[in-house]
């Protein structure tokens, strides 16, 4: 598996069994059942798609960005990155890219780490990590699943572009992604996802202008 | 602070073992590679609130770091700093390529039960800070990315990873200098990554002394640290007697 492989598919939207939008500092949460195709689409470009799956029967089984690097021995996401969980399994394959490399160190933004990062006043500001918990209180799928915020691990941010260099330097960059650029993925088994589109307005990673994004999911 | 005077204990830690135990705020924690290759797989959690852990995201993202070494602080995902790294005789510790497990310690050493080996039994990280986390309440669902120290993980431009065995030496030492009353859990089991091909984790020592107030700021050269130690004894504020 190399970098940056771009790959279109051939799904065809008006096929496709769910097709929603999620606007910018929304959460958004659908089940996506093994064999189903699930497509997100950066509308409008450079935006930032902080996501995360759990098993659809138990939340204890979840998304992990150290299995997903290690045992790829790959930092960066694109079409052929498989997904792993805590448990070793591989929860969704990527089979579409056509931006190319997508962050799964970098983590979401909230509240506190806000605070840090830009002044202790950034605090009243929307974050991630409060659509996580948004949902988490509000969606019937994560409430049967009696999830918590000791569910919220390391995530996937999808377009958002976080080089790392040789001497150990991490740096959030401008993003790679641009308007209609998409990726897609193949369940491996019945997923939760759960997605924040990022509220981020203190750096570059949403281009300070957070914008839609379209969820596909074929059968 | 090369030699404290006084260590308040001292515990060694055989290779593919496991310790949890709480460190004080005001403590500094050394952890010392005995033989070489060791690594030291740790998580941290706040005594008083386990939810709040350490996040590896907000760690790095905060210090723009992909390694973890000696002027960083490593942050909780609740904007706080549970230590700072105030010594390191490596120059890298990784903190993305997570724990082994029993499935790829059995895929690249073989079966190394108890019956036969006794304590020399092959067990891995994960497993360790299962263990260790269970006598705390808590379990899977609280093992977040943690550190590995001693280990040196570097990408190249395309993202490719590369595991440097020689990164840490016998003597090889990092001292944590900890900002909160916090839960460690750590495992010396291999990591992930590491290419040897037979079963033979370093031990890993563990001393404690009083921080002396010269290291205390140490990472505050870091903007964003200085901001989390703020937030740090904002959660420690007390008014005292009226």
């Amino acid at each position: 598996m190399s970098a940056q492989n771009l790959v279109e598919s051939k799904l065809e939207p008006r096929l496709a069994a769910v097709d929603e939008v999620c606007a910018a500092g929304d959460p958004w949460v659908k089940v996506v059942k093994k064999g189903q195709v699930f497509r997100i689409v950066d509308l409008e470009g450079n935006q930032a798609v902080d996501t995360l799956f759990y098993n659809a029967h138990d939340a204890e089984e979840r998304y992990s960005a150290t299995d997903t690097v290690r045992r790829q021995n790959m930092l960066y996401l694109t079409t052929g990155s498989r997904l792993y969980s805590n448990f070793g399994n591989v929860m969704l394959t990527i089979i579409a890219d056509t931006c190319g490399r997508h962050d799964t160190v970098g983590g979401a933004c909230s509240a506190e780490s806000n605070t840090t990062r830009y002044a202790l006043e950034k605090y009243p500001m929307h974050s991630c990590r409060d659509s996580f918990l948004h949902a988490l209180a509000h969606d019937p799928v994560c409430k049967h699943l009696n999830m918590s915020k000791r569910d919220i691990p390391s995530n996937i941010n999808f377009f958002m572009n976080v080089p790392v260099s040789e001497e150990g330097g991490l740096d959030f960059a401008d993003g790679v992604s641009a308007p209609g650029k998409y990726v897609e993925m193949q369940a491996e088994m019945d997923v939760v996802v759960l997605i924040s589109n990022c509220p981020q307005l203190n750096n570059p990673c949403n281009a300070y202008n957070p914008t839609p994004i379209r969820l596909l999911v074929w059968d | 602070m090369k030699n404290p005077n006084t260590f308040l204990w001292k515990e060694a830690i055989p290779g593919g073992s496991h310790w949890s135990g709480v460190i004080r705020r005001g403590t500094t924690l050394r952890l010392t590679d005995m033989a070489g290759g060791a690594n030291a797989a740790v998580l941290f959690y706040n005594l008083e609130e386990k939810l709040e852990r350490y996040n590896m995201a907000d760690t790095l993202k905060c210090q723009h770091t992909f390694r973890l070494t000696k002027g960083h602080a490593c942050h909780s995902d609740m904007g706080r700093i549970f230590c700072c790294i105030t010594e390191d005789t490596t120059d890298w510790n990784d903190t993305v390529c997570g724990l082994s497990d029993a499935e790829l310690i059995r895929q690249k050493y073989g079966v190394g039960r108890y019956q036969e080996l006794r304590n020399e039994m092959f067990r891995s990280g994960l497993d360790g800070m299962l263990v260790e986390l269970g006598k705390w309440g808590l379990g899977m669902r609280d093992v977040v990315s943690n550190i590995n120290f001693f280990s040196k993980v570097t990408a190249n431009s395309s993202g490719e990873l590369e595991f440097h065995p020689d990164s840490s030496k016998a003597g090889d030492y990092v001292d944590l200098s900890f900002e909160m009353d916090t839960l460690v859990v750590l495992s010396a089991a291999p990591h992930p990554l590491d290419p040897s091909r037979t079963y033979h984790p370093g031990a890993v020592k563990l001393a404690t002394f009083v921080t002396s107030p010269e290291v205390a700021a140490a990472c505050t050269k870091i903007a964003e640290n200085a901001r989390g130690l703020q937030n740090t004894e904002r959660f420690y504020a007390y008014g005292g007697e009226a």
